[in-house]
């Protein structure tokens, strides 16, 4: 136990003398009298690379916030060692977010980076990390590239992979027994995707498939289409300000009788701005608020406490990547091929109840329908009304053979 | 159909909302011979303070009025402090020098506001709705915001037209120099152009912020289709801009509606998922394009 002790007793040091010099005289003696290895004395280096400005940065600081909230319980430390945290905005550019990453590699040694938020970012961050030996550890973006036959030692995804939770909605639309689906997203690839998403498991008809500008403000031309197709169900993947207009113009026009399933339309990131507007608007997601476990209990209290603001699942799912680092480095340290055994095993205990990776690194989870609903409070939220989907394993895992 | 005149209402109210903002820009092109990008700023301004003072004050109205005379007195500063050096400067240095507006004011709200979007309740007087087809309840504000609309609309075009005030924007609308020769103090007169067309768009902020989501940028996507606006309805022109709001917001919005369908009658399977949608998009520009094809200097020129 002395492997513990040592490291505590080394923070406070250098609480006390706020100098590097000191702290390296007292590792050396400590060293030296052989009371703990090298490995022990290292601090975690993670970084945390989000988005943080432009319109979609609502969402980048539920990342950042709930990562910080995760560090700060656990004293600054993750698995027992000191924490040393970077915070990367990423501006939601490719580009940018890249030459940002190679800066960060050649400055110094990484342990973990954490994010993106968005699968754009992804994409062009994957390759300068995974390369470095860096495991990238993405709490949102999980796209279908990295899940199948590109699948990656040093990448592990704590969300979902990106088809998953709209096709949460095709399943429950088929099993409520929906004979016609009206469905909407912005005219982009991940609008396409969530579209085939829901598709996949929707077994009625499509009356219509509609794709708008993603800079569309006004929805009162889809909103007229609805009313005038009339069918039973409305699907809508309209993530940010799409979905703020959709969902309150929707209520406006008064269209009360016909149920709308979404995907990052409704999340808490985006009922502030709905308001009442939402309530009765359906989710699909892995996590709610509301979720009945204690972690998850304790997690939403102390992270409205700190911010406040009710986390969305981004927080959530960023919370518990950082958890899962904790737990990897608690039982492993810093050798990286300890680190990735550690981490498959995903050895700690998640807001989602239960969490576990597949073969190829994404989870393997319960997906649900959740529902926006007015706390006592006053404050809106999503929850949980059922569990759709068990154990979900995604349709990429099979031709995924991890070296 | 009735969903054709649905259609043709809701971009006829597009319409009226593109207008306030191309009113103050038009003019501020036309006049002043100014670029200014910052122009969709003070709509996103005017939304911001509308939720400001909503908190504040309560109530929609006086928000209303405090949040566009408030975005009206902040163009002026702008223009006093940035702007009014660049009059004499290359088009290229106003634009860039605007854009840096943009970033610096978009930035700036979220310091202020937080970049979670924002909500601003209808007034509970227009908050009702009526029944516009089966299954279709049409909100009673979005009437009121295309009536606003036109009543600007009618007001500007008396002002313009029938004031001395007017007869000096047309004058130096169509020469600058020349007004200027003949004893007007045309720095007085651009103060007031620039002020009303800041005011205009603060008011339009307001105005759209029930409907919209309240968020940092939300400007620049009705900055773009402004643009399109006062070039074809001529630079310079509250007419042309009232004529080409129309026309952008009812090709605009039934070309979404109609296009899809045609596409899906003429094309066949996915092909017609993807042409229709970037069709309807490109719309408004074709548009452009062919009045500028015909009219290069729009459709009711200022300058001749």
């Amino acid at each position: 136990m002395t492997a513990f002790a040592a490291p505590r007793f080394m923070i406070q040091i250098r609480k006390k003398s706020g100098g590097n010099t000191m702290l390296k005289q007292v590792l050396a003696a400590v060293a030296l009298t052989g009371m703990v290895t090298a490995a022990q004395a290292q601090t975690v280096n993670v970084t945390v690379i989000t988005t943080l400005s432009g319109p979609q940065a609502a969402l980048g600081e539920q990342i950042r916030d709930g990562f910080q909230l995760a560090v700060d319980q656990m004293g600054g430390k993750l698995g027992g060692l000191p924490v040393k945290l970077t915070v990367i905005d990423d501006e939601l550019k490719p580009d940018v977010a890249v030459t940002k990453i190679r800066g960060l590699l050649e400055s110094g040694h990484q342990d973990f980076v954490v994010g993106p938020v968005f699968s754009v970012v992804k994409a062009a961050i994957f390759k300068p990390i995974t390369d470095a030996g860096v495991f990238l550890i993405s709490p949102n973006a999980g796209l279908s590239t990295f899940a199948g036959k590109a699948c990656n030692k040093n990448l592990f995804v704590t969300s979902y992979q990106n088809d998953q939770p709209h096709s949460v909605s095709g399943q429950y639309a088929t099993e409520k027994g929906y004979k016609r689906a009206f469905i909407i997203a912005p005219n982009y690839q991940a609008g396409r995707d969530a579209l085939t998403g829901f598709k996949s498991r929707f077994k009625g008809e499509v009356v219509a498939e509609d794709y708008v500008p993603l800079n569309q403000m006004d929805m009162q031309s889809e909103i007229a289409k609805i009313a005038d197709a009339k069918p039973d169900v409305v699907f809508v993947f309209l993530p940010g300000g799409l979905g703020i207009n959709f969902v309150k113009q929707y209520r406006q026009a008064g269209l009360t009788t016909i149920p709308v399933l979404s995907t990052f339309t409704v999340d808490e990131s985006t009922l502030p701005a709905e308001g009442d507007a939402a309530i009765g608007f359906y989710s699909g997601t892995n996590w709610a608020p509301n979720m009945d476990n204690p972690t998850n209990k304790a997690f939403v209290a102390a992270f409205e406490k700190k911010y406040n603001y009710v986390p969305a699942t981004y927080a959530a799912q960023v919370y518990d990547t950082a958890m899962l680092i904790d737990s990897a480095v608690k039982s492993a340290g810093l050798d990286h091929d300890k680190l990735q055994k550690a981490l498959e095993k995903a050895d700690f205990a998640s807001v989602r109840g239960s969490f576990k990776f597949g073969t190829n690194h994404y989870p393997v989870q319960d997906f649900y329908l959740a529902q926006v609903a007015k706390r006592p409070d006053g404050k809106l939220q999503t929850e949980i009304r059922s569990k759709v989907l068990t154990q979900d394993v995604d349709t990429y895992a099979a031709e995924c053979h991890m070296q | 159909m009735t969903l054709l005149i649905v259609q043709a209402l809701n971009g006829f109210q597009l319409g009226m909302l593109l207008f306030l903002i191309a009113a103050g820009l038009t003019l501020v092109f036309g006049v002043m011979n100014f670029v200014n990008l910052a122009h969709g700023v003070q709509y996103m301004l005017g939304a911001y303070l509308g939720v400001a003072f909503s908190r504040i004050a309560g109530g929609f109205w006086s928000a209303l009025a405090l949040a566009s005379v408030t975005a009206g007195a902040f163009g002026l500063l702008l223009e006093r402090l940035i702007f009014r050096h660049l009059y004499a400067r290359s088009e290229l240095d106003q634009v860039l020098a605007t854009f840096g507006v943009i970033i610096t004011l978009n930035e700036g709200v979220r310091l202020l506001w937080g970049s979670a979007p924002l909500e601003l309740p209808m007034p509970d007087a227009l908050s009702s709705s009526f029944q516009l087809m089966p299954g279709l309840r049409y909100p009673i504000y979005r009437v009121a915001l295309a009536a606003s609309g036109l009543v600007v609309a009618g007001a500007l075009a008396l002002v313009v037209n029938h004031t001395r005030a007017g007869m000096l924007i047309r004058a130096g609308a169509s020469n600058q120099e020349m007004v200027s020769a003949l004893g007007v103090d045309i720095g007085r007169l651009f103060r007031l152009v620039f002020g009303v067309g800041a005011m205009l768009a603060g008011f339009a902020g307001v105005l759209a912020a029930p409907l919209v989501s309240v968020e940092p940028g939300m400007g620049e996507n009705l900055l773009i289709l402004a643009f399109v606006v006062i070039v074809i309805g001529g630079i310079g022109s509250i007419r042309g801009a009232f004529v080409a709001a129309v026309i952008v917001g009812l090709v605009d919005t039934l070309g979404r509606a109609l296009i899809t369908d045609l596409a899906k009658a003429l094309l066949s399977g996915p092909t017609s998922a993807r042409v229709g949608p970037a069709l309807a998009s490109m719309l408004i520009y074709l548009v452009m394009a062919l009045v500028l094809a015909v009219r290069p200097a729009g459709l009711f020129p200022a300058r001749t």
